[in-house]
């Protein structure tokens, strides 16, 4: 790797952190470094200083919270997979998770760093948004919650301010009853998501409840399947599910690139998202 | 996490090896793990950029932006002076001695080789061409003060596609036009084979351009001591480009010693002589200093050579029962925007093999190589012989749905049996052995190929919505290059032959000296298997040596899977002088004729008796040479060149069935057989990986590789995230066999088996997917089969 020449911090507190950058608006946080640092070999990104975050205490943990799980910003992905606060909390960040490039990727990358990357083919942002997750910005002045649905603004471009660093994420834990899956759509094993849609689905005598679907790579940011998941309340097992999943790419503006047209990836997402509701509610 | 320790990782491969392995029984076919698996699975080695010198300085290279502009100013001057920079130049500082770029192989009359500067001066003509370089005291300066140097271009139209380039009013390439050169070659009445034809399958197949992406990126590095020169570089081809160097840049040949290291990785793209080698041995003179260049990945992509970019139209004319009677082949070549080592060779390397293993009367082929505005083509595996094979699989399929036969029958119907052999095919090659109907049984049985079948009827009569597909490849190669005779009527510019040495040191160990050049196959350990066996030493008492034209002086390198066939059997000719020169020290010792001694497990003994001298024995008289016979000189080694009569032709039977998703178009692999036939197998272990090796790169092509510019020229698939690479993991378990047909060219029986997987491969898949799609009225999907392709077929079907 030959990036430009920059300045490297590890601050010791969070506190320090967010006085780094909020001194110099061409710092930038390293977290896993799993995209910063191909940014970087490619200069495509010439940040004066990297803001190394990785080691920062108020940033690690996950910590099973009663109404929900509560996690650390600087988790590793193999750390996510692994907890038993997760796979039992909110087992479709596991589920997704699991699916993230390969071992090595998971071992440095973050669920912070992944979030806050904002990169709407990432698998993550599209589970947190649909589980209705809280992101949690940590900065001098103190934290301040962010809902998923107000955190992820445009193509790698979050809510959060200059210099505020993203410090963990709440999920609400759902109740008995859900099922989940999260359909991941890529040529190759490493390769970033072509489509993902993660479901939750709740059901109730043999039809389905209530459904949440986040949308991977449909869009600039990440998008909730909204007038499948309205669709989808009440829809009976097969052909209503069906019809109501045909609604999935409602509203989304999917990307063209060497991979896929628009058109091919609205088609995948609408059976994509039959494949996981099912999936989910248990009746693949 | 424990850290591992290389250093104990390489103990145990070198001691599970010697714990698994029984003594005793002939190394010739023992399944022996490879000596040098230890230090290279660590990257505890010597490749080039682990290498040094003391005042290293490292090159950096500006590449242009633009496919096709004209140069109107370079100015260097501000990368001079900024923090470790030594020096900055452009092409036109090295104008009058950086000549060019060579082509060895110019295959036609009619060819144009057009000058190939090594650092572009007036012209680019790809995206990633050499303009200016910078060398500086470490690689981060040196790739800083790239962004200092200014470069002005003055834009030019891109030639991005072939056909378009060869119309009357295409922007040219070259001055002399985008035609390269065009060959044709006719056997038999074509004509009258196609005329009242019953059946004529018309078909056009694109072969993508692909990128070669060995794991060991390429590095160069270069140093000059008073007059004379050393050049390390991660190649295929050592003494090629030593020769090559010499002529290009004036420096005497004597003067200059090449070394390829270890090299991770080739598959053809470090059988080049490349820019940065020619400019790192210029810059080394030009500054008095050692200098060393290492390339990125994306820059690898850009400007590794590429493989494959054909466009073929193939005609086959058949009777109503299946027979061929006549086949017509037309390319056209995409040589990217110059003609390097052996570019315009590589589609004729198929030539003679459209015909395949398939008898058939007449035959036409004709070939025009194009240039475009990217980035030269040349050899990868396989290099011609995986195209022409999967245009000629993939047209039997066809002859075969158009027919109503099973694949397989329409095979049968058509080729060589094995009581044919050998047999002089419509192209003019002689196949000295095969059988293949024995692979096909043994593959057949192996599949499954009856029930999937019937799983497939089910399935379609179900309308299922993941159909089964079941694709064949009955291929043949021809390898082992090769016969010089036959390189030399082909235009090329060297020869086939192949060098060995070996050398009884005092203690009865043995230093082999190979002239070819390993980047990843094993020649240490095939060597010591072959030398042990010859001359009845242990295993482990072999050395190999190879890759510096210091130690190694004679040579031809290693590609076209020659090194075996043609390397390996003149290491084995060395060893039978070795032994001749011990028969006659023995007898002199022993007091008796040479024709009454018997060698066995490395003695020669006098028949009848006790007496005996073993071959360590002998080394050590060599040595001290107190007691040798009237004129014997004290020295027990010899060499041997050896120069093959005929190629030699591994062929194998490859089934493939894939499931299809019909709703999102994904290919899925459910299971694969190989069964080749590389005739006398060495080492097993070692075939099985470049089996196993060579299906997973031409699965790639099937599924998953393509390299994409844009119509402006512009390369997109620079980095892993968009060109595809498939891993263990996207792949299945692959079930191999063997059968084995000595080849009858060489002592050893062998044929050689470094590009035979990815030659049968690519149509073995294709030849499945499109027959899971049959039914919706697909014929033909365009490789890769992505799962967007896949489904556009359908979509366009009308399913």
């Amino acid at each position: 790797m030959i990036p430009a020449q920059f300045d490297y911090v590890r601050p010791g507190s969070l506190a320090e952190a967010c006085a780094e950058l909020a001194a110099d608006e061409d710092a930038k946080v390293l977290a896993g470094g799993q995209s910063l640092l191909p940014l970087l070999r490619l200069r495509l990104a010439y940040p004066s200083k990297l803001v190394d975050v990785g080691r920062l205490p108020e940033l690690s943990g996950v910590h099973d919270r009663g109404d929900h799980v509560y996690i650390g910003a600087m988790t590793t992905h193999d750390e996510v997979i692994r907890s038993a606060v997760v796979t039992e909390g909110c087992p479709l960040l596991a589920l997704a998770t699991a699916t993230v490039a390969d071992p090595a990727v998971r071992h440095r990358g973050t669920l912070g760093g992944s979030l806050a990357h904002a990169d709407p083919a990432g698998d993550l942002p599209a589970v947190v948004l649909a589980l209705d997750g809280v992101l949690v910005a940590g900065s001098e002045e103190g934290e301040r919650e962010i809902p998923a649905a107000e955190f992820f603004v445009d193509y790698l471009e979050t809510a959060l301010r200059p210099g505020e660093v993203l410090a963990g994420v709440k999920i609400p834990k759902l109740g008995p009853g859900w099922g989940f899956h999260y359909e991941k759509f890529h040529r190759t094993a490493q390769a970033w998501a072509i489509v993902g849609v993660a479901a939750a689905v709740r059901r109730a005598d043999g039809a389905i409840a209530e459904a949440r679907i986040g949308l991977t790579n449909m869009g600039a940011t990440p998008l909730r399947a909204a007038a499948a998941e309205s669709a989808l309340r009440g829809a009976e097992l097969g052909d209503q599910v069906r019809q109501a999943c045909e609604m999935a790419d409602e509203g989304t503006s999917p990307p063209a690139d060497l991979h896929a047209q628009p058109d091919y990836r609205r088609h995948l997402a609408r059976v994509l998202t039959r494949r996981a509701v099912l999936a989910a509610a248990g009746s693949p | 996490m424990s850290e591992i320790d290389v250093g104990v990782v390489a103990e145990q491969i070198a001691e599970s090896d010697q714990i698994s392995e029984p003594s005793g029984a002939p190394e010739l076919g023992r399944p022996r793990r490879r000596k040098e698996d230890g230090r290279l699975l660590t990257g505890r080695t010597r490749w080039t950029d682990n290498l040094s010198r003391p005042g290293l300085l490292y090159v950096t290279f500006l590449r242009s932006p633009m496919a096709h502009a004209r140069i109107t100013r370079v100015d260097v001057s501000g990368a001079i002076g900024l923090p470790g920079v030594v020096a900055a130049f452009s092409g036109r500082d090295f104008a009058d001695e950086q000549g060019s770029l060579p082509c060895g192989w110019p295959v036609s009359e009619d060819i144009v080789i057009p000058d190939h500067p090594p650092m572009a001066v007036s012209e680019v003509r790809y995206v990633g061409e050499a303009v200016a370089c910078v060398v500086a005291t470490d690689r981060y300066r040196a790739a800083d003060a790239l962004e200092a140097i200014d470069v002005e271009y003055e834009p030019l139209p891109a030639v991005v596609d072939m056909r378009e380039a060869l119309s009357p009013d295409s922007p040219k390439v070259h001055p002399e036009g985008n035609k390269a050169f065009s060959v044709k070659i006719e056997s038999g009445d074509v004509e009258a084979a196609f005329r009242d034809a019953p059946v004529v399958i018309d078909r056009t197949y694109v072969q993508q351009r692909l990128i070669p992406t060995a794991m060991e990126p390429r590095a160069v590095m270069a140093e000059t001591d008073g007059d004379s020169y050393t050049v390390w570089s991660a190649t295929q081809i050592p003494h090629i480009l030593r020769v090559m160097l010499a002529v290009i840049t004036g420096i005497p040949e004597h003067k200059i010693r090449v070394i390829a290291p270890d090299v991770g990785g080739g598959f053809g793209s470090k059988l080049q002589v490349t820019a940065e080698e020619v400019l790192c041995l210029l810059l080394a003179r030009r500054l008095g200093k050692p200098v060393k260049w290492t390339e990125s990945r994306s820059e690898g992509n850009m400007t590794v050579h590429h493989g494959r970019d054909q466009i073929q139209h193939v005609r086959l004319a058949a009777d109503a029962d299946g027979r061929i009677r006549g086949l017509r082949v037309d390319l056209l070549a995409d040589m990217g925007a110059y003609l390097m080592l052996v570019t315009p060779g590589v589609p004729l390397l198929g030539a003679a093999l459209f015909n395949a293993i398939y008898k058939m009367d007449a035959y036409e082929f004709g070939c025009t190589g194009v240039f475009t505005t990217k980035m030269p083509t040349d050899a990868y595996r396989g290099a011609g012989r995986p195209e022409a094979t999967f245009a000629i699989e993939r047209t039997m399929d066809e002859l075969a749905a158009e027919l109503g036969l099973d694949p397989m029958e329409v095979r049968r119907r058509n080729w060589i049996r094995h009581d044919e052999f050998p047999y002089t095919t419509v192209s003019g090659l002689t196949y000295d052995s095969g059988n293949y109907e024995a692979a096909t049984d043994r593959a057949m049985a192996l599949f499954g190929y009856d029930k999937l079948r019937a799983e497939q009827a089910d399935r379609r009569d179900r309308g299922d919505p993941v159909q089964l597909g079941i694709g064949v490849s009955t291929y043949t190669e021809m390898c082992g290059l090769a016969p010089s005779r036959l390189l030399g009527e082909a235009r090329y510019a060297v020869g086939g032959w192949e060098h060995g040495s070996v050398r009884m040191l005092p203690t009865g160990k043995v230093e082999v000296i190979t002239g070819t050049s390993p980047h990843g196959q094993g020649h240490v350990t095939s060597w010591s298997q072959i030398v042990s066996d010859a001359l009845g030493v242990p295993f482990d008492d072999v050395t190999v040596l190879h890759g510096d034209t210091a130690v190694a002086h004679k040579g031809m390198d290693t590609y076209g899977s020659r090194s075996l066939v043609v390397g390996g059997v003149a290491v084995l000719k060395a060893c039978e002088k070795v032994k001749e020169k011990a028969r006659r020290l023995a007898a002199h010792l022993l007091e008796c004729s040479p024709d009454d001694l018997e060698f066995h497990a490395g003695a020669f003994q006098v028949k009848g008796t006790e007496q005996r001298k073993t071959i360590q024995e002998l080394a050590y008289a060599a040595f001290t040479a107190h007691d040798l016979p009237e004129g014997a000189e004290a020295r027990l080694d010899s060499d041997a060149t050896f120069d093959p009569e005929n190629y030699s032709f591994p062929h194998g039977t490859h089934l493939c069935a894939v499931e299809v998703d019909t709703e999102t178009g994904m290919v899925k692999i459910r299971s694969y057989v190989a069964v080749d036939d590389v005739g006398r197998v060495v080492n097993p272990l070692i075939v099985e990986g470049q089996v196993h090796g060579g299906i997973a790169q031409g699965v790639a092509q099937a599924l998953f590789e393509e390299a994409v510019y844009d119509a402006d020229g512009n390369l997109l698939t620079t980095t892993m995230a968009d060109y595809l690479l498939p891993s263990a993991a996207d792949l299945p378990a692959f079930v191999t066999d063997r059968t084995e047909t000595p080849a009858t060219s060489n002592p050893l029986g062998v044929k050689g088996v470094g590009e035979a997987g990815t030659i049968a491969s690519t149509p073995a898949v294709v030849n499945a997917v499109v027959d899971a799609l049959r039914p919706f009225g697909v014929a033909d999907v365009r490789m890769p089969c992505t799962p967007e392709r896949v489904w556009r077929a359908l979509e366009g079907a009308g399913r």
